[in-house]
């Protein structure tokens, strides 16, 4: 099949105490602890929306990726492609260890409603007011050939106008995230290499 | 009682994660739902888990949480007058 | 484009180890819920499906592994194991695999499970089947909530239009453990009885366990009877809420229309709808609303969360494979628990087990997150 041809628009990095747009350092900040990190992230960009306090970490990290690329953008077709590696273990972790407790277990339920990963897409659907096609897979490691196929399909059936794609993780104090919106037009082409590159990139 | 009011804001805004609210902005009448706190359904059920794990009370029927979590007094009201522990 | 098949299928559940034992089982209304006590899980005991561990010991010695499986790995590997083999595809580079669940090995979190914590990433569940069977190509785990199963046909559909693979095999699983219980516990989400969706006296649902397994493939040449073709499928998220069902059955209503229109149908030509059905208030409202405005009222509905409870990430998929039965065999399956109309809007509930021509069926699934999906199958010998 000839696909016709899609573009990397914008992307975005937050890792090691930075984030960065299109490879343009926007906020960077030495908190260890992510937390704090993407707290001061959240204060810098002057977002405001109190619900960002109770969303767990994995959504935290994928709300200010998808923030930082959709703050400006007016396609309301976007479809979200998120994929990572822990999942929600992080806040899996968190509901056991309270319904482990020997002193009397309560499960809480604004602790598991985050253990599913499709959460964070959720939250960035409610945010951006996207309607849009939401599907989020799990790899060992960041896979452009998946990520690519599934967004050119979106695209060419016409079920999206642009796609939010990209590798959001969050593992024991870990964090890492490359987000990128492909559509009709931007600044590089879209295929595997390219994406490749830029997840790479320091 | 009004012990138990600060007692109730302060565990509300610690567990509830209300970033930018302190405890001398709620009022024990605010509405804590809708217009007043605008908490929403998972806050609401963080509550009952709050008054069973807290205060030892279980809710028969959920839905009786709606009337009881009107504001700080109808709360702790309830909690004064159902408390096990 | 290639027309994209629904074929080989096998359902491993409180029924047996094959599709036509559940099949059978349902034609003939027998649910598949029973009372469990066991207070490892929750305290109070509950109603549930579960597959029957001394069989499926001994369905999985079988296979002569050498290495220990999760319980979970062991549901896994048996239904797929009998998929493969009654398709006879050679796992060659053209091969996909996808593993739809929500939680995988969640249980080994717990600190007396056996098992390595590590175990509980699940890209180590699709690592473990994949090597098991020999796939050319890495697991593709999908896990989107509750409406997994059913994405991930639509998911090997676009790979195969994206000529990525010829042939895609799909399982999905999701045990029944003291992880879901206790998180669908505290959202006041289970009911103390069998589940009632749509009904009045609906009171939440029962977590139920299946695995199954089916080829999604281009080839018109490896077809079974009840196969269906995939002719529209669209999710759609409600942008509302992450817990809450939206009050409009925004996403859902949106994921009906743009999957009829990629089919190419009218709400007339829908047969029969294989809903979600959870019976909790909120979802059976919502849906009756999205089906209401999709003009899909009066279409026969059923739930089939009466005859395995939720099966979670496994429960779009098995639905789906239920519904290729229906088609088949032109019997509509009737909706267990369902006594009296429990909704705003009116549904046409299936209310007795009984014969209908049919040859287009709706399969849709809401989760948490706030997503929706849908998707339409027609049989293909029609």
């Amino acid at each position: 099949m000839s696909s016709p041809e899609y573009y990397i628009k914008s992307y975005c990095l937050i890792r090691d105490g930075k984030v960065s747009k299109n490879g343009e350092i926007l906020f960077s900040d030495d908190s260890e602890e992510f937390p704090a990190f993407i707290k001061s992230a959240y204060k810098h960009f002057e977002t405001d929306y109190s619900k960002f306090f109770k969303m767990d970490n994995l959504s935290k990290l994928a709300f200010m990726g998808a923030e930082v690329l959709l703050c400006e953008n007016e396609e309301q077709n976007t479809a979200l492609v998120l994929s990572n590696r822990a999942s929600s273990l992080d806040t899996d972790r968190k509901h056991q260890a309270a319904i482990s407790k020997e002193s009397g277990a309560f499960a809480s339920p604004a602790v598991f409603v985050y253990t599913l990963p499709n959460i964070c897409m959720g939250e960035i659907s409610i945010r951006h007011k996207l309607y849009s096609e939401n599907s989020f897979f799990i790899f060992a490691e960041f896979n452009p050939y998946l990520l690519s196929d599934y967004a050119n399909d979106l695209l060419i059936s016409g079920k999206a106008n642009e796609v939010l794609c990209g590798w959001v993780d969050y593992d024991k104090g870990k964090y890492d995230a490359f987000l990128y919106v492909i559509a009709k037009k931007g600044m590089l082409p879209h295929n595997t290499g390219e994406l490749t590159k830029l997840y790479r990139t320091k | 009682m009004s012990e138990l009011k600060q007692e109730l804001k302060e565990k509300i805004i610690e567990q509830l994660n209300l970033e930018d609210v302190s405890v001398d902005e709620i009022a024990n009448d605010d509405p804590l739902f809708g217009e007043g706190l605008g908490l929403d359904s998972i806050d609401a059920l963080e509550l009952i888990v709050m008054l069973d794990k807290d205060y030892g009370i279980r809710l028969a029927d959920p839905k009786e949480g709606r009337k009881i979590f009107e504001s700080i007094d109808t709360m702790a009201a309830y909690i004064a007058a159902n408390r096990t522990n | 484009m290639n027309n994209v098949y629904l074929s080989h299928n096998n359902i491993v559940s409180a029924y047996g180890f094959d599709s036509a034992s559940a099949v059978d089982s349902i034609k003939n209304e027998v649910t598949g819920l029973t009372l469990v006590d066991d207070s490892k899980i929750l305290p109070n005991p509950f109603y549930s499906s579960l597959i029957h561990q001394e069989n499926l010991k001994s369905e999985f010695q079988k296979l002569d592994t050498k290495e220990a499986y999760t319980r979970l790995e062991q549901i896994l590997l048996v239904s797929l194991a009998d998929t493969l083999k009654k398709s006879g595809i050679e796992l060659t580079e053209r091969v996909g695999l996808i593993v739809s669940t929500t939680k995988g090995n969640i249980d080994v979190l717990d600190p007396d499970n056996p098992f390595d914590e590590s175990r509980a990433y699940l890209g180590e569940l699709g690592k473990k089947i994949e090597t098991f069977f020999g796939f050319k190509n890495e697991a593709i785990v999908l896990s989107n909530a509750c409406v997994s199963g059913v994405l991930a046909l639509a998911v090997a559909k676009r790979l195969i239009h994206q000529e990525r693979y010829d042939h895609v095999f799909v399982v999905a699983g999701d045990l029944v453990s003291k992880f879901i219980l206790t998180g669908f516990n505290s959202f006041q989400a289970l009911s103390e009885s069998p589940c009632r969706p749509y009904c009045k006296t609906r009171a939440g649902i029962n977590i139920g366990e299946v695995g199954c397994s089916i080829l999604v493939t281009k080839e018109k040449s490896n077809l079974v009877e009840e196969s269906v073709q995939i002719i529209g499928e669209a999710s759609c998220n409600d942008a509302n809420h992450i817990s809450g069902p939206s009050r409009t059955g925004e996403g859902l209503y949106r994921s009906i229309v743009s999957a009829m229109e990629q089919a190419k149908v009218e709400a007339d030509a829908i047969d029969y709808i294989s809903a979600h059905g959870t019976a909790t208030m909120f979802n059976d409202e919502m849906e009756a609303i999205a089906f209401n405005r999709a003009y899909l009222q009066d279409t026969p509905l059923n739930s089939l969360k009466g005859y395995f409870g939720h099966t979670l990430g496994a429960s779009g998929l098995l639905e789906s494979i239920i519904g290729m039965h229906s088609l088949h065999s032109n019997t509509l399956y009737a909706s267990p628990g369902f006594q009296e109309l429990g909704v705003s809007q009116p549904l046409h509930i299936i209310t007795k087990t009984s014969p209908k021509e049919s040859n287009i069926f709706l399969k849709t699934a809401s989760g948490f997150g706030g997503c929706n999906t849908a998707a339409i199958f027609k049989k293909v010998n029609s």
